[in-house]
């Protein structure tokens, strides 16, 4: 078990103003925190809360795509979103290992998830009707993701920042994979270029809502940001985001659904039009088309997998009591 | 001096192969996100991959000897369910974990030995297709047969799955190794090894696993055919309805 011996994984710490501050200068100085570090409980919540949120994002996040593999055009579409979807429970398994070097295990995790306790990212609970949406997804989900993420490479948890570089490696290809998709879509017959701009239309705002409430809401943030957890602000994020993509979507030849989306010379940005913030709250809380059925699937592929996981123990149990019972006895040395 | 198999010849087994492959592969591929545990979710697509990486080298070889412009995806995606020739065992559905893997565990404890056979096939693109699978498959096998141990010599409740598993599907074995004037065909000429030879192979895994499986091998009364000649299961329209979905609603377009 990764959280054995760790210095605070039960929960104490000896939080006095000299211990905070030589945290904060560490912090400060860029060094790394590793697992068997001492560092503040918030530090440890926040983390744990961050990262098995990321990992049970990536794991629901298997469900929408995985929903077209089984029905993907073409055999190299087919191994590919395949091994898409396989990347994301890599990146699961990654980062639930990450969580864990900070005292919770794999179990608790997934209970969380079960019982709404953790939150994922509330995107995955939109539906993908069409195969366009795994090209939209592809550009626009994890295109967002990377914007969120690239910072996170340099965050100040050492196991959470290495297994961001080889996350993001992946999700870049996934992203280039995407836009392909909606490239072949948009080069295609106008019936396909249909499907490419009605899931651009489904996918862009829940793709803006992706990076978080605007700063002036945001309650997590400012402590998140003196610990080098996060670094960059919702809404810088959120304008990296719209700056890079609605080009490609002008190269695509299909329609950002704002109105108000406009190039602002004084900026050197692009504006844009309100977000629905109640849409967001509302799918945040359960209230997406796919809310219930994600958490369904999960909760029938954790039930289903009982007797596997109990089998698996069991034998485990018995290998190791036959080993004990033919193990010779030990002769003390000469 | 070995008689050249002919080139029809040579496709149709490409095919059939192929066929295997894919149907399998797309099997696995159901489990995606639903699996067990997480570690199981990756292996099973990677065991997925795998399988559909071969149909598509043995489709595309396929398609380049018979030389009237077919690539994998005509082949995969345009063909009725009655030209398909897999075997009937991989086109069964899922089922629970147990069957799942255990049927996992016999086609692939069948396809290492004939890859094995078929990697110096004097049909050098077939060899070369082998030379990978072979390695893949091996590790399929290993996979799945350290699997069928653990659920069988696991719990109360586990040993009965495997059991009623086995009780399933064991029938669908004997259509792996049987003969048709194709595989002499290309056993005469050394393109692959006739399956009926490896049954002793197949045999001895099967026995050593289910000996630490605590399964018992049971006797096939009615042994289940009909693959080879298209005659396949109900579950096979319905696989090839959601596989060839897009193919079929948007004809002739490029994904």
């Amino acid at each position: 078990m990764y959280s054995q011996g760790l210095i605070g994984a039960d929960g104490t710490t000896d939080e006095d103003e000299a211990f905070l501050q030589h945290f904060q200068s560490r912090i400060d100085a860029e060094q790394k925190i590793e697992p068997n570090d001492a560092m503040p409980e918030g530090y440890r919540r926040t983390l744990i809360r961050q990262i098995s949120q990321h990992a049970h994002s990536e794991i629901v996040g298997m469900l929408p795509e995985g929903n077209w593999i089984s029905r993907a055009p073409t055999l190299r579409r087919k191994a590919a979103l395949l091994a898409k979807v396989q990347d994301e429970g890599g990146h699961g398994l990654y980062l639930y290992a990450a969580a864990e070097t900070l005292g919770i295990s794999r179990e608790e995790m997934t209970e969380q998830l079960l019982t709404g306790a953790a939150k994922y990212s509330s995107i995955f609970n939109y539906p993908t009707p069409t195969w366009a949406d795994i090209g939209a997804i592809g550009w626009l989900v994890d295109g967002a993701a990377i914007m969120n993420q690239i910072p996170l490479c340099r965050c100040s948890f050492g196991p959470y920042a290495r297994a961001m570089i080889r996350i993001c490696k992946e999700e870049s290809f996934h992203q280039r994979q995407g836009y392909e998709i909606m490239l072949t879509l948009c080069s295609g017959t106008p019936e396909q270029k249909q499907l490419a701009q009605d899931s651009l239309d489904r996918w862009w705002w829940p793709s803006l809502m992706m990076f978080g409430p605007h700063d002036s809401d945001s309650t997590h943030s400012d402590q998140s940001m003196a610990w080098k957890i996060k670094r960059f602000s919702n809404d810088e994020l959120r304008q990296k985001f719209i700056d890079a993509t609605v080009p490609q979507a002008e190269f695509l030849g299909i329609k950002m659904p704002d109105p108000d989306l406009e190039w602002s010379e004084k900026r050197g940005s692009y504006d844009h039009g309100p977000i629905d913030w109640d849409e967001f709250w509302r799918v945040v809380k359960g209230g997406g088309k796919c809310s219930k059925d994600r958490i369904s699937d999960r909760q029938a592929a954790w039930d289903n997998g009982a007797w596997v996981r109990e089998a698996a123990l069991a034998y485990a149990d018995k290998v190791r009591a036959r080993q004990a019972t033919a193990a010779p006895t030990p002769v003390a040395a000469e | 001096m070995a008689q050249e198999a002919s080139t029809t010849s040579i496709v149709t087994f490409l095919t059939r192969l192929g066929d295997d492959q894919l149907v399998l592969g797309h099997r696995l591929s159901e489990w995606c996100g639903h699996a067990p545990t997480l570690e199981e979710d990756l292996a099973l697509a990677n065991m997925g991959l795998d399988l559909i990486g071969q149909a598509r080298a043995l489709y595309t070889r396929a398609g380049e000897l018979e030389g009237e412009g077919r690539g994998e995806d005509d082949f995969a995606y345009l063909r009725r369910e009655v030209d398909y020739q897999n075997l009937l065992l991989v086109e069964r559905p899922n089922g629970d974990f147990a069957r799942t893997i255990l049927k996992q565990f016999y086609f692939a404890a069948f396809m290492t030995p004939f890859w094995q056979g078929t990697s110096n096939s004097s049909d050098e693109a077939l060899a070369a297709i082998a030379a990978k699978a072979v390695k893949e498959s091996t590790y399929h096998l290993r996979h799945s047969a350290e699997w069928v141990i653990r659920l069988g010599d696991g719990t109360a409740e586990s040993a009965n799955r495997m059991k009623c598993a086995v009780d399933d599907l064991h029938a669908y074995t004997d259509e792996m190794f049987q003969s048709d004037a194709l595989t002499k065909e290309l056993a005469g000429a050394g393109v692959a090894p006739e399956p009926a030879t490896i049954k002793v192979q197949w045999q001895a895994s099967v026995t050593e696993i289910f000996d630490a499986a605590n399964l018992a091998i049971p006797e096939i009364a009615w042994p289940q055919l009909g693959g080879r000649q298209g005659e396949h299961t109900e579950d096979m329209g319905h696989l090839l309805a959601e596989l060839q979905f897009m193919q079929r609603a948007y004809p002739g377009l490029q994904w």
